[in-house]
């Protein structure tokens, strides 16, 4: 590159040549991290208020933490959405495993782009689209079971968050490891089980949390499926905000603020940023071309 | 008897359960969609396409059909606002992807994983922090009223405006991410030759970075436009139920409206858009495939 500017200026002092270098997009980008996190911020330090009155800032205090701790329904709440979170969690993993492994491992085969296109559907469909149709569907076929509707509702979109992240690992790894030990004489499912599975392992991991984070953070679906009896956290938490701003939705807001961006950071630092990153956008650009 | 290979029993869970509980359910929702509705909720016989009609016309009292653009109004508005947070996004989005592309490995990462991160928070709940900074009491107002500039709080939310930051905030990440994965891919050496040809910056951007992040562009219009289109929650909280959007209005028809086949008409309407959506996507990204070749 030197030598290229020095050739062409004969001595002359030209230009600077840092196309990295972009005087204004630094400070730019700085605002819209500010415009990101500012209003997370807000909410978390509001739920520490002492007063009633919500932003106006009076002293610290634990005690709206405390009043929702002691909430029976917000309780019960967070028992169902943890409950389906880990089974949906488990199913969908599951699924994703040997679907990564279809995608990643299966060679090309015909009907790729159609069961990619099939795979990523819930992440392109709006979710008042999927909530309703759904509703529709168990309505239909008089599948009313409870906290079953919301797992199966669930599985479904955590399939792609689950799935992204074990197919970018598989897509890191390579296969030079399997060829190896293909050339050492490993049957199919031994190699999958010593070497193919355990490299696996921080793609599952992975995959696995964000898929439990994407059910513990839905709100539209679980509040279009779920029944009486089966009203998960976010669901209870929207008919609080419907009656108004209170402490008691600032400080239960912060605590899910709190446990998904914790949850999905160690996700992130278990995979490549770039590879979790890139599952939110990315790699959906990269399949639907 | 043919042999199947072990791809396709890897794959058929996925593509099995996706299929009975995503794909078929949307079947089901557009045989509803031409369905009488029970006003109990759920659909009854005869077949109609009524709900259809609904769109357009009122039944009058003598049963006669009125042209009735409320409906209209509604579907002109979500597309609107949605066509609007996606090129906001872009505008706002494209400088941030280039920024990140332009750091060192290490700062990318970080810079990726913060702008990734509020994608994995409740949309409830970010929708809901923006009541805590623009309500009458909120941040904003507080801040305004202390330094003595306004004496009554400016209305800051419930209103078109506050929807629209909602939208952009909620899925900027969207769009951020994919422009970022396809300028990664670019090769260094367009850009350097770009240079050699004495193109200036604008010059640079316009005929080389623009066209060949074209598929990144596509695939961030989609991926904000179609959840924008349907959005429930960010015209529910900060357009204050005031501005009725599509999502709203679908959602009303299996609570307090109870009727289920004009909701299943108009998500029928969202889908086709977003097919459309898709479709112009798909056209996009192989005219950008070809002019990387």
């Amino acid at each position: 590159m030197s030598a290229a500017v020095q050739g062409r200026a004969g001595g002359r002092r030209i230009r600077p040549f840092d196309w990295r270098h972009n005087p204004g997009f630094g400070f730019f980008t700085a605002l819209i991290m500010l415009f990101l996190y500012v209003p997370l911020v807000v909410l978390v330090v509001f739920s520490f208020n002492a007063n009633h009155f919500v932003t106006v800032w009076t002293g610290f205090s634990l005690h709206w933490f405390v009043r929702v701790a002691h909430n029976g329904d917000i309780r019960h709440a967070a028992y169902i959405s943890v409950i389906v979170g880990v089974m949906a969690t488990i199913c969908s993993t599951m699924i994703a495993i040997a679907a990564a492994l279809g995608f990643e491992r299966g060679g090309s085969f015909r009907g790729e782009t159609s069961a990619m296109g099939l795979v990523m559907m819930p992440l392109v469909v709006p979710e008042i689209v999927t909530a309703i149709t759904t509703l529709i569907f168990f309505s239909s076929i008089g599948f009313h079971y409870g906290v079953l509707n919301l797992v199966i509702a669930h599985t479904v979109f955590c399939i792609p968050f689950a799935m992204l992240p074990i197919q970018a690992r598989l897509r890191a790894i390579g296969t030079g490891y399997e060829d190896a030990a293909r050339d050492l004489y490993g049957d199919e499912w031994r190699i999958f089980l010593r070497i193919t599975l355990p490299l696996m392992v921080p793609g599952i991991m992975a995959g696995s949390i964000l898929a439990f984070v994407t059910s513990l953070d839905d709100f539209l679906i679980s509040f279009m499926v779920s029944s009486a009896g089966s009203t998960t956290l976010p669901v209870y938490v929207y008919g609080m905000m419907r009656l108004g701003v209170t402490p008691e939705v600032n400080a239960i807001s912060a605590i899910l603020l709190v446990i998904s961006a914790a949850l999905a950071l160690v996700a992130f630092l278990i995979s490549r940023p770039n590879e979790a990153g890139a599952a939110a956008g990315g790699t959906v650009a990269a399949t639907t071309n | 008897m043919i042999k199947l290979r072990p791809v396709f029993w890897l794959l058929l869970p996925a593509v099995g359960v996706i299929f009975v509980f995503g794909a078929i359910p949307l079947l089901i929702s557009l045989v509803y969609s031409f369905l009488t509705a029970n006003p109990y909720g759920g659909v009854a016989m005869p077949p109609t396409f009524s709900s259809y009609v609904q769109m357009l016309f009122d039944q009058d009292f003598d049963g006669s059909l009125v042209f009735m653009p409320d409906y209209i109004w509604i579907a002109v508005r979500s597309l609107y606002l949605a066509l609007l947070t996606t090129m906001l996004s872009l505008a706002v989005g494209f400088p941030v992807a280039w920024y990140i592309v332009c750091q060192s490995p290490n700062r990318r990462k970080v810079l990726l994983t913060l702008v990734s991160l509020p994608f994995w928070i409740n949309t409830l709940i970010r929708t809901y922090c923006w009541i805590l900074i623009l309500r009458d009491e909120g941040l904003i107002n507080g801040f305004l009223k202390w330094l003595g500039i306004i004496q009554h709080p400016l209305p800051l939310l419930y209103n078109q405006g506050a929807i629209l930051l909602g939208l952009v905030y909620t899925f900027l990440p969207f769009m951020v991410l994919p422009i970022y994965a396809t300028l990664e891919r670019l090769d260094p050496r367009l850009i350097e030759a770009a240079y050699d040809l004495y193109a200036n910056r604008w010059q640079l951007f316009r005929r080389v970075i623009w066209p060949l992040t074209k598929p990144g562009i596509a695939a961030g219009t989609v991926l904000v436009f179609a959840p924008a289109l349907g959005a429930f929650l960010q015209p529910d909280l900060l357009g204050g139920g005031k501005q009725l959007l599509i999502g709203s209005l679908i959602e009303m028809q299996f609570t307090s409206s109870r009727n289920w086949p004009f909701g299943a008409a108009l998500s029928m309407l969202v889908t086709f858009a977003v097919l459309v959506a898709l479709a112009w996507q798909s056209r996009r990204s192989k005219a950008g495939a070809e002019a990387r070749a």
